[in-house]
C-alpha cells in the first residue's frame, strides 16, 4: 500500500510539525489554527464534522483510474466546427519540454525579472510573433481568450478615442461567443452595441443590398469558381487593385468603389471587424477602418494568425488594434481552454495596452535584460483607474504558441497555412462537384453551405461518421479545415452532401485560390533569427532547456510569494491534462461527446460548494479577475432584478488588492474606499459611516478573507452583518482561501458570493503567469445571475438542495438540485478553461475533506513558524487573535531601511544569491516583504529560507556599522552573476565568496542568475517590446 | 530656475509661475520625489482649452501614474517638448527645465503661497 497522497502533498511530517509547534507553544496544529481563526466563524459552529459530501481520499492510482473512466465518457471526433477553435499538431518537442515540464509550468509571473529571463525571452518571442503577423508595433504577453480580448479592445478604443459617443459598431460576421461577451460587458458600462454587416456595407451599400451584399453578389456570378472568388472583397475602399478587379466581376462592386458605407453608421467611438469572418468570408476592411478613423473612432480587428501568413495584416489595412487567439499554434483545443489570446496596437497606443507587456531594459552591468514594462498602469497600482482588471494571463500557452512559431519559422507557418487553404479549396471543389450550394466565395479555411431544411440531418450524419460540423441554423452548415484535416476527412464530409461516389473523381486541378488577390500578403514576418534557427529537434530541445535553466521555478526551491500560494503541483494531478480525451474536444462539440467532462465539472462544482459553504459554483471564469467580475455582475443582476437600479456603490477596504477596484468599475460600480486601522483591519467606524452615507445606493462590499494583510480579521461577521442590514451584498475575495479551507467557510459567516483561485488553493500550476481558473461560488439567491453561455452543452448547474431557488430536478447520482446560470458569459468558452480542471479535481479527490483540513493547518503552521523565527530580526507588521498570522506574514523592512539604507529590493535580490525566489515585495504595504511558505515546503527548506533571511539581516547590520560602504556591499550589488565575480579585477569591499557563496551549501548546487539587477526606469523610458537583435547580447 | 519662494502652488503639488497673462506650470520637488523616477510624460495639445482643476495630462514613474491637473482655466500656449523626450528632467530639475506647460488665462484663481504650501507638505 502506497503512502497516502496527503503525506506527499504536505511537506512537514508529524515530527517536523511537533518541533515547529514547540517553538510556537501549541500542542497541536488544530490548537494553533483554532487560536488564530475567530471562533465565531469556525465551521463547527455551522455544521458537524461528517457533514462533508466530499468522497473519502483516493490514492493516486485510484484517482487516475477514475479520471480514465471520465475521459472514456468523452468522444473525440474530428472537429471541423471552426469558430476560433481548430485542431492543431503540438510539436512533441514542445509538449514534452514545455507543456509537461515543471521548469516551465511551476514558475511564477516574472515580477522578479533577474530570475525569469527564460520565460521573459519566450514571451518576447510571442510578442514579436504577434506584432509581426498583425503588422502592428506592440503586442502584449497574452490575453485570456479571443472574446475577452475583443472586449478589452472595445474598452481600449473607448479610452483612446476622442469621440464622446457611446456607440460601438460590431461586425455581424463576428464569432457568436464574442457577440455574447460584448453584449454582457457593454451592458454594465453603458456602451451601446450596433451590429452591422460591415462586409455587406462595404461591397454593396449603394446597391441597396445592405445586409447580405457580399453573399448575394457572389451567388449571382454562379459557378462558384472564379467569379465569386474575388467579388466579396474587391471594393474594400482605397485599394486600387481591388477596384479594377471588382469592376470586371460586376455585381455591386463598381458602385462601391470609394464609398464604404461607414458614413451611414452615425457617430461611434470604435468599430470591430472579424477577419476572416465567422462565416469564413475574407474581405478587405480597409475602407471600414478608414471611415471609422475619419470620424474619430478606432478600429479593432480580430484576426486569425494562421490566415495572416497569407493575407494582408490588420496593420497594413490601417487597424489601430488587433486581437485574437493563438490556440491553433500548437495548443490543444481543450474543450475551450486554456490558450493564449493576444492583443497588438499601433504606435502611440502602447500605454493603453491592458495586461502584461514584456520589454527590454539593461542590467547593472549594462547588458540587455528583459522585464515587465509599464507595470504601474496595471490594477495593482492604479486600482479603479487601471486600464483593465486583467492580471493573470496565459503565459504557459503563449510560450507554447511562440515556440510553435520558433520551431516552424515563417516558411513553415506559410506552408501550414497554404496546406490548410488548399484543403479548403479542395473541399469547395468537391462540394460543388457534389452539387452543394457553397455560399462563401472568398475564404481561408472555412466555408458555409446552404442546405434548406436539411442542416441538422446532414450535421448528424457526418457526426455519426466521426466528424463534427458547425450547425449554423436549420438551413446552413459551416465547415472549417485545419492543419490536421485529411482528404479522407473531406471525402466523409462531402459524402453527406451527396458526393460520396463522386469524391474519387473530383478534378482537384480545378481548385482555385479562395483569397482575394488584393489581400495577398507580400510583407515579411518573423525575420528575427530566433524564428529562423531552431529547425532541428536537437536545436529546439536545447533552446528550450537553455531558457528553462535561466529561470527559478518550484523545481529548484521554495517560492515564498505572499498572496500567491506557490504550493505543489503534483505529477498525478497534471497527468490527465495531456490526455487527448480532455485536450481534443471543441468547446461547442455536441453534448453527447462531452459527457465525461460534464460529469467532472458537476463533481467539481459540487465539491467547491461544499468547501466554501455556497449553493452553486460556476467554473467559467478563466482567471481570478474574471471571477471577480462574474461575481460582481451577479450582484448587479440581482439588484437590477429587484428594481434597485441605484445600488451601484461598491465598498472596498484600502488593504484590498487593486484588482478588486478595477473589477468593480468594469461591473459598472462606483468604488468607495473604506479605511483600515493601525492594526490593518477594516476600520469599523469608517465602515459604518460609509454605509450610512451610501445606504440607499449600496451594492456590495468586497472583502478579502483572511485579509491581504495575512490576518484573520476578528470582526468579519460584524462587517458582513452591517452590509446586509443596509441591503448590500458581501463579496468575499477567495485569494487567501488556503488559510481557511476545512476550518471556516465563506458562505457560513456572511459571504454572498466569492471567487476562488484554482491556481492557488487548488493546485493548478501558475505556468509562469497563467493559466488560471477563477470559479465563482454564490448563495442560491445569486445563482441565477452567475455566468451562463449561449452555446453551453448544459445550462443547469449543481445547486445545494437547501437552496431556495432549487428546481428539484436532480440528475442521477447528484446530491441536490440544479439551477440555470442565466447571467451573460465572461469567457469565450462555456466552461472557461476545462482542460486544466482535472488538476483541481484530482487534488480534492486525493486529499478528501480531512486532507484539505490538514493542508490548511500545515500552511498556517509554516507561516507562523517563519514569523516567530524571524521576529527578532524583522518586525512582523500585522497579526490577529493571540498574536498569530494566517497563512502568510508581512515583514516590515522600513525600520531596517531607515537604519541601514538597505531597501526591500536589496533584500529581495540578495535572496537570489542565497538561492531563493524573493517573497512578494511592497504588497500590500510599501517597504515590506510578504512571505507565504505554503503547506508543501518541508522544514529543511523553510529553515534554509529562515537562515538566509537572518544572514541577510546580519549583512545589513554590517552596512549600518560601516563595515561595508552603503553603495558597495553584497546587498546593494545583488544579484551576482558568474561573470560579475570572474571577469576583470575584483575591487569590491567584500570578497567573491561572500558575493556568490554566502553559505557553503551553495557550492555544488547554486542557481546562477543570468543577469544583474535590472534598471526599471530605463526600460519604461525606452520602450522596446520585441526581440532585440542578437548583436545586443554580444 | 525660479525662486521657489516666489512661486504659487496648488494642493495637487504643482507650482505656478505667473508672467502677465501666462502661467508656467510644473510639479514640485516634493511631488517629483514622491513619484520617483519619472519615465513618461503626456501633456495636452498646444492650443487646447483646459479647465482649472481637471486632469489634462499624466506623469508616469516607476512607482505610479500621477495626474497633471490644470491649475487655471485657459488655453495651452506652450508645452515642454524636452520633458516629453527626457522625462527624467522632472526629477532632476522640477522647478526649471522640468516645467510642463504654459497656460494663457484671463483670470487667476486663488493659489497657495510658498508658506502655505510648505505647511501643507510639513516642511
Amino acid at each position: 500500500m502506497s503512502q497516502p497522497f496527503t503525506q506527499r502533498h504536505i511537506g512537514t511530517d508529524a515530527d517536523a510539525q511537533s518541533r515547529m509547534l514547540a517553538i510556537l507553544g501549541y500542542d497541536s496544529v488544530d490548537a494553533l489554527v483554532n487560536a488564530a481563526v475567530p471562533e465565531s466563524i469556525q465551521v463547527d459552529q455551522f455544521r458537524t464534522i461528517g457533514d462533508s459530501t466530499l468522497p473519502p481520499a483516493a490514492t493516486e492510482r485510484e484517482a487516475i483510474a477514475e479520471l480514465r473512466e471520465l475521459a472514456g465518457r468523452n468522444t473525440v471526433k474530428r472537429s471541423m466546427i471552426g469558430l476560433g477553435y481548430y485542431d492543431t499538431v503540438t510539436p512533441a518537442v514542445i509538449k514534452r519540454n514545455v507543456f509537461e515540464n515543471p521548469s516551465w509550468y511551476t514558475a511564477y509571473t516574472p515580477y522578479q525579472p533577474e530570475i525569469s529571463q527564460g520565460r521573459l525571452e519566450a514571451l518576447i518571442n510571442f510578442q514579436t510573433m504577434i506584432a509581426d503577423l498583425t503588422g502592428l508595433s506592440t503586442a502584449n504577453a497574452s490575453m485570456l481568450d479571443e472574446s475577452t480580448a475583443v472586449v478589452e479592445g472595445m474598452l481600449l478604443t473607448r479610452r483612446a478615442s476622442k469621440s464622446t459617443s457611446t456607440r460601438f459598431i460590431v461586425d455581424a460576421d463576428a464569432l457568436p461567443q464574442t457577440k455574447a461577451l460584448l453584449a454582457n460587458r457593454a451592458g454594465a458600462l453603458g456602451i451601446d452595441l450596433v451590429e452591422v454587416d460591415l462586409g455587406g456595407v462595404s461591397t454593396g451599400s449603394t446597391t441597396g443590398g445592405g445586409s447580405t451584399g457580399g453573399v448575394s453578389t457572389g451567388s449571382t456570378t454562379g459557378g462558384g469558381s472564379t467569379g465569386g472568388v474575388s467579388t466579396g472583397s474587391t471594393t474594400g475602399g482605397g485599394s486600387t487593385g481591388g477596384v479594377s478587379t471588382g469592376s470586371t466581376t460586376g455585381g455591386g462592386s463598381t458602385t462601391g468603389g470609394g464609398s464604404t458605407g461607414g458614413a451611414d453608421l452615425g457617430e461611434y467611438f470604435g468599430v470591430f471587424v472579424q477577419y476572416p469572418g465567422a462565416s469564413g468570408r475574407v474581405w478587405n476592411p480597409a475602407g471600414v477602418i478608414a471611415a471609422a478613423q475619419a470620424q474619430g473612432a478606432l478600429a479593432v480587428v480580430a484576426a486569425d494568425l494562421l490566415a495572416l501568413t497569407l493575407i494582408s495584416s490588420p496593420g497594413e489595412l490601417g487597424a489601430d488594434v488587433a486581437v485574437g487567439t493563438s490556440q491553433r499554434f500548437g495548443v490543444p483545443m481543450g474543450f475551450g481552454g486554456p490558450h493564449a489570446g493576444y492583443m497588438a496596437v499601433r504606435k502611440g497606443l502602447e500605454r493603453q495596452l491592458p495586461g502584461r507587456l514584456v520589454g527590454v531594459s539593461v542590467d547593472a552591468a549594462g547588458h540587455p535584460a528583459y522585464r515587465l514594462s509599464l507595470q504601474v498602469r496595471e490594477q495593482h497600482i492604479r486600482r479603479d483607474k487601471a486600464t483593465s482588471n486583467i492580471c493573470t494571463a496565459q503565459v504557459l500557452l503563449a510560450v507554447m504558441a511562440g515556440m510553435y512559431a520558433v520551431y516552424h519559422g515563417p516558411d513553415g507557418l506559410r506552408k501550414i497555412a497554404a496546406q490548410v487553404h488548399e484543403r479548403a479549396g479542395q473541399l469547395v471543389v468537391a462540394l460543388l462537384a457534389a452539387g452543394a450550394d457553397v455560399r462563401t466565395e472568398t475564404f481561408f479555411d472555412t466555408v458555409r453551405v446552404s442546405v434548406p431544411g436539411r442542416a441538422a440531418e446532414i450535421v448528424g450524419a457526418v457526426a455519426d461518421s466521426g466528424i463534427n460540423l458547425h450547425l449554423v441554423d436549420s438551413d446552413t452548415i459551416g465547415i472549417a479545415v485545419d492543419e490536421t484535416t485529411t482528404l479522407a476527412d473531406l471525402a466523409l464530409v462531402v459524402g453527406a452532401f451527396g458526393g460520396r461516389d463522386a469524391f474519387g473523381l473530383v478534378d482537384f486541378s480545378m481548385v482555385e485560390a479562395g483569397l482575394p488577390p488584393e489581400l495577398h500578403r507580400t510583407s515579411e514576418f518573423l525575420t528575427h533569427p530566433v524564428f529562423n534557427t531552431h529547425r532541428s529537434e536537437t536545436s529546439m530541445m536545447r533552446y528550450l532547456k537553455r531558457l528553462a535553466d535561466y529561470d527559478y521555478a518550484l523545481d529548484r526551491g521554495m517560492i515564498p510569494l505572499g498572496s500567491c500560494t506557490m504550493k505543489l503541483n503534483a505529477a498525478t494531478e497534471m497527468e490527465a491534462v495531456s490526455w487527448p480525451e480532455f485536450g481534443g474536444l471543441h468547446p461547442f462539440a455536441p453534448r453527447a461527446d462531452v459527457e465525461g467532462y460534464l460529469e467532472l465539472i458537476r463533481q467539481l462544482e459540487t465539491w467547491l460548494t461544499d468547501v466554501t459553504g455556497y449553493d452553486s459554483v460556476s467554473l467559467q471564469p478563466n482567471a481570478g479577475s474574471q471571477g471577480e467580475l462574474a461575481g460582481l455582475l451577479a450582484i448587479r443582476g440581482f439588484h437590477l432584478s429587484n428594481g434597485d437600479t441605484q445600488r451601484t456603490v461598491c465598498l472596498i477596504p484600502s488593504s484590498a488588492h487593486g484588482t478588486n477596484a478595477a473589477s468593480a468599475v468594469l461591473a459598472g460600480m462606483k468604488v468607495v474606499v473604506v479605511a483600515c486601522d493601525e492594526l490593518g483591519n477594516v476600520d469599523l467606524d469608517d465602515l459604518r459611516a460609509k454605509i450610512a452615507l451610501h445606504a440607499g445606493n449600496l451594492a456590495a462590499l468586497m472583502i478579502t478573507y483572511p485579509s491581504t494583510h495575512g490576518v484573520y480579521e476578528h470582526e468579519v461577521g460584524t462587517i458582513c452583518r452591517a452590509v446586509h442590514e443596509a441591503g448590500g451584498q458581501v463579496y468575499v475575495d477567495g485569494a487567501n482561501l488556503n488559510a481557511l479551507l476545512g476550518f471556516a467557510r465563506y458562505g457560513d459567516f456572511g459571504g454572498d458570493v466569492s471567487h476562488l483561485n484554482l491556481h492557488k488553493t487548488f493546485c493548478i500550476p501558475h505556468g509562469g503567469g497563467g493559466p488560471g481558473v477563477g470559479p465563482v461560488g454564490a448563495k442560491a439567491h445569486l445563482a441565477p445571475f452567475l455566468p451562463g453561455h449561449p452555446m453551453a452543452q448544459r445550462a443547469e448547474h449543481y445547486l445545494l438542495a437547501s437552496g431556495d431557488a432549487a428546481t428539484g430536478d436532480t440528475e442521477a447520482g447528484a446530491v441536490g438540485g440544479t439551477v440555470v446560470h442565466a447571467g451573460g458569459p465572461v469567457s469565450a468558452a462555456p466552461y472557461g478553461s476545462p482542460s486544466i480542471l482535472p488538476i483541481s479535481w484530482a487534488y480534492v479527490r486525493m486529499m478528501g475533506a480531512e486532507g484539505l483540513h490538514e493542508a490548511t493547518g500545515a500552511a498556517v503552521l509554516a507561516a507562523n513558524y517563519v514569523a516567530k523565527r524571524l521576529e527578532a530580526h524583522y518586525p512582523v507588521l500585522y497579526s490577529g487573535d493571540n498574536g498569530l498570522v494566517a497563512h502568510e506574514c508581512i515583514l516590515d523592512l522600513r525600520p531596517l531601511t531607515e537604519a541601514t539604507g538597505v531597501s526591500v529590493d536589496d533584500v529581495a535580490k540578495r535572496l537570489v544569491d542565497y538561492g531563493f525566489h524573493a517573497p512578494t515585495m511592497s504588497f500590500p504595504v510599501s517597504g515590506t516583504l510578504m512571505i507565504e511558505p505554503t503547506e508543501s515546503e518541508d522544514l529543511a527548506e523553510i529553515d534554509r529560507f529562515v537562515e538566509a533571511m537572518i544572514a541577510i539581516k546580519a549583512e545589513a547590520d554590517a552596512v549600518a556599522a560601516g563595515r561595508w560602504p552603503a553603495d558597495d556591499n553584497p546587498l546593494h550589488n545583488a544579484p551576482h552573476t558568474a561573470q560579475s565575480v570572474i571577469e576583470g579585477e575584483w575591487t569590491h569591499a567584500y570578497d567573491r565568496e561572500t558575493a556568490v557563496y554566502p553559505v557553503r551549501s551553495l557550492i555544488r548546487g547554486k542557481y546562477w542568475p543570468p543577469v544583474r539587477r535590472i534598471d526599471n526606469a530605463y526600460g519604461d523610458r525606452n520602450l522596446v517590446c520585441a526581440c532585440p537583435p542578437p548583436e545586443a547580447f554580444e | 530656475m525660479a525662486e521657489q519662494s516666489e512661486l504659487q502652488y496648488t494642493a495637487e503639488h504643482e507650482w505656478v509661475q505667473v508672467d502677465g497673462n501666462t502661467a508656467t506650470v510644473g510639479i514640485t520637488a516634493y511631488a517629483a520625489d514622491k513619484l520617483g523616477d519619472v519615465v513618461f510624460v503626456e501633456l495636452p495639445a498646444v492650443g487646447s482649452d483646459v479647465a482649472g482643476g481637471t486632469v489634462v495630462g499624466e506623469i508616469e514613474s516607476t512607482k505610479s501614474v500621477g495626474e497633471l491637473f490644470a491649475p487655471i482655466t485657459g488655453t495651452v500656449a506652450e508645452t515642454n517638448d524636452a520633458v516629453v523626450d527626457s522625462p527624467e528632467l522632472v526629477n532632476s530639475d522640477p522647478f526649471g527645465d522640468g516645467w510642463l506647460i504654459k497656460v494663457s488665462f484671463s483670470e487667476l484663481p486663488p493659489l497657495l503661497s510658498y508658506a502655505e504650501y510648505s505647511a501643507l507638505i510639513g516642511e
